[in-house]
């Protein structure tokens, strides 16, 4: 399957929605968190990064979002409708579903009632209808995090920060999750900047996986992956797939001795 | 409801209840025991039988009213004192969360406050301000204030990173934080501090009332007074009212809790069940 697929045909017309260059991080204690890192993702582009623990991963995901600033290199991100989703849901506990998918349209300033239909909307986009008035305690793990997701659909967002969102789930609800997650990259067509610990995960989503070496953390490889979208849940045992995993764990084994 | 189901619900109730009963029933035959097999007719008066604090203390409609006149007067020191604690401490609170600076300049004071026995610095209250109904009630202010200031003011610090960088995020300012993020947060231990200030507010009401042997007569005045005149029935009765306050006022935030925060947060639910 060398074919170029859906995905990257956007990709190759889109500009970037972030752009990073030769970007370094070093902490106030003398850390160094990542060198010379340089990616960049675009509308239709889906993009995992994979590394060892504590190579960076998580700050250059929030260097990406503007939650930290680079110490070296520059940060390009020409859209302000970036969504984030983090380990954690990050749900507010006193509100009640619908509540904590509204809350980033009302931290923004949308109007009630366009916070409200696009809440709405969200909610039934990851399937959660019918749970709007419950608490975010009533819920599954996996629900809540439909639920944080639901929560940055809202923006609408160019961009898709995920930091390890799924990395607490069982593995079912990890693999429904992932194929979701897909549904939604396909209708909304976002660009998205994911960060696991899982191989399989990050093959199964991307357009293209970059694995970072051990801090600090820098590109040591950018893998391709050729499958078309929609990707079937079976994808993962064929053999093209699990060659091209097979590359990307050869990879990672490397970084991390 | 299944047979079964009800069974368990009924056996449920039995322990809820039932067992506490027993400890009640097994208490009041020791103090009858006390009363009257340890103590001869003429050292009665040191532990009266239940019946007479019943008969003397709370059945004589003089005297009841006397001691619910008492309870009243130290309620309404208490429950005053305690609002102005709360209103007081979660301002405070707010402001010092705003500022490092604020929180250093201020907190050790609060510290000592909190360190010096507050009671024995009662009477120079007296000697400043009078023996009224408003020195009771700066009592009952000073002692309940610190666990306020220090609860709210844990609530507010220890809302997770993540929280604050999804509000960052999203270009939330302080005062949105604030209401939105950091003040619902801090219920949960807001409300910790309101129970310990409550039973606090309490005592100061009750025990603080001691020194207060001049203008209106509340429930430490009482006791004092009756002590002073082995009136031992009333004596108890007196006892036995203000531990049922305090009862009350410990019922009465835990259900408020529950109420506010009982749908989700753990400290909410239910803590005189478990």
């Amino acid at each position: 399957m060398t074919t170029p697929t859906a995905g990257q045909d956007i990709a190759r017309t889109a500009r970037p929605v972030l752009s990073l260059a030769h970007v370094g991080k070093r902490f106030p204690d003398g850390t160094d968190a990542l060198a010379r890192v340089s990616l960049s993702v675009a509308p239709g582009q889906f993009v995992s990064v994979v590394g060892p623990s504590g190579c960076g991963k998580s700050t250059l995901l929030r260097i990406a979002a503007g939650l930290e600033h680079p110490t070296d290199g520059s940060v390009a991100i020409p859209t302000d409708h970036i969504g984030y989703v983090f380990q954690d849901p990050t749900l507010l506990p006193w509100r009640s579903v619908q509540a904590n998918v509204e809350l980033v349209g009302e931290l923004r300033g949308l109007p009630k009632e366009e916070r409200r239909r696009r809440a709405d909307n969200a909610i039934k986009l990851v399937g959660l209808d019918g749970f709007a008035q419950h608490r975010p305690r009533t819920l599954s793990g996996g629900m809540r995090m439909r639920v944080s997701l639901a929560r940055s659909l809202t923006l609408q967002p160019e961009l898709f920060l995920l930091d390890e969102p799924f990395g607490t789930l069982d593995e079912i609800t990890r693999e429904r999750l992932n194929d979701e997650l897909l549904e939604l990259f396909l209708t909304q067509r976002f660009a998205a900047l994911f960060v696991t610990h899982s191989v399989t995960e990050a093959v199964y989503l991307s357009t293209q996986v970059v694995v970072l070496s051990a801090r600090p953390g820098r590109v040591l490889d950018r893998f391709e992956v050729p499958f078309d979208y929609p990707r079937p849940p079976e994808l993962r045992f064929e053999s093209a797939f699990t060659s091209v995993a097979a590359r990307v764990s050869t990879c990672l084994r490397g970084a991390s001795s | 409801m299944s047979a079964a189901a009800w069974r368990r619900q009924r056996a449920w109730w039995g322990w809820r209840w039932g067992a506490p009963a027993v400890v009640a029933a097994l208490a009041i035959g020791m103090w009858y025991l006390v009363s009257y097999r340890l103590l001869t007719e003429d050292t009665r008066f040191l532990v009266p039988p239940p019946d007479a604090v019943l008969r003397v203390g709370f059945l004589d409609p003089l005297n009841r009213a006397e001691l619910l006149d008492g309870l009243l007067l130290s309620a309404r020191v208490a429950m005053l004192g305690l609002a102005l604690a709360a209103v007081i401490g979660i301002c405070l609170a707010i402001v010092m969360s705003q500022a490092r600076w604020l929180e250093r300049s201020v907190f050790p004071y609060l510290v000592l406050l909190q360190a010096t026995p507050i009671l024995a610095v009662v009477p120079l209250y007296g000697f400043w301000f009078g023996y009224g109904f408003n020195t009771r009630v700066l009592v009952c202010f000073l002692i309940a204030l610190f666990p306020i200031v220090a609860n709210t003011l844990f609530g507010l610090r220890s809302v997770d990173q993540d929280h604050h960088d999804l509000f960052t995020l999203h270009g939330a300012n302080r005062q949105t934080r604030l209401w939105k993020l950091q003040l619902p947060s801090a219920l949960p231990s807001i409300f910790t501090g309101l129970r310990i200030s409550a039973g606090l507010a309490v005592i100061g009401a009750i025990v603080g009332d001691f020194f207060f042997r001049q203008g209106e007569v509340g429930m430490g005045v009482l006791i004092d007074y009756y002590r002073s005149r082995l009136q031992s029935e009333q004596l108890f009765a007196a006892v036995i009212l203000s531990a049922l306050f305090g009862l009350a006022v410990f019922l009465l935030f835990g259900a408020l809790a529950r109420k506010v925060v009982g749908g989700w947060h753990e400290s909410g639910r239910d803590i005189t069940a478990s």
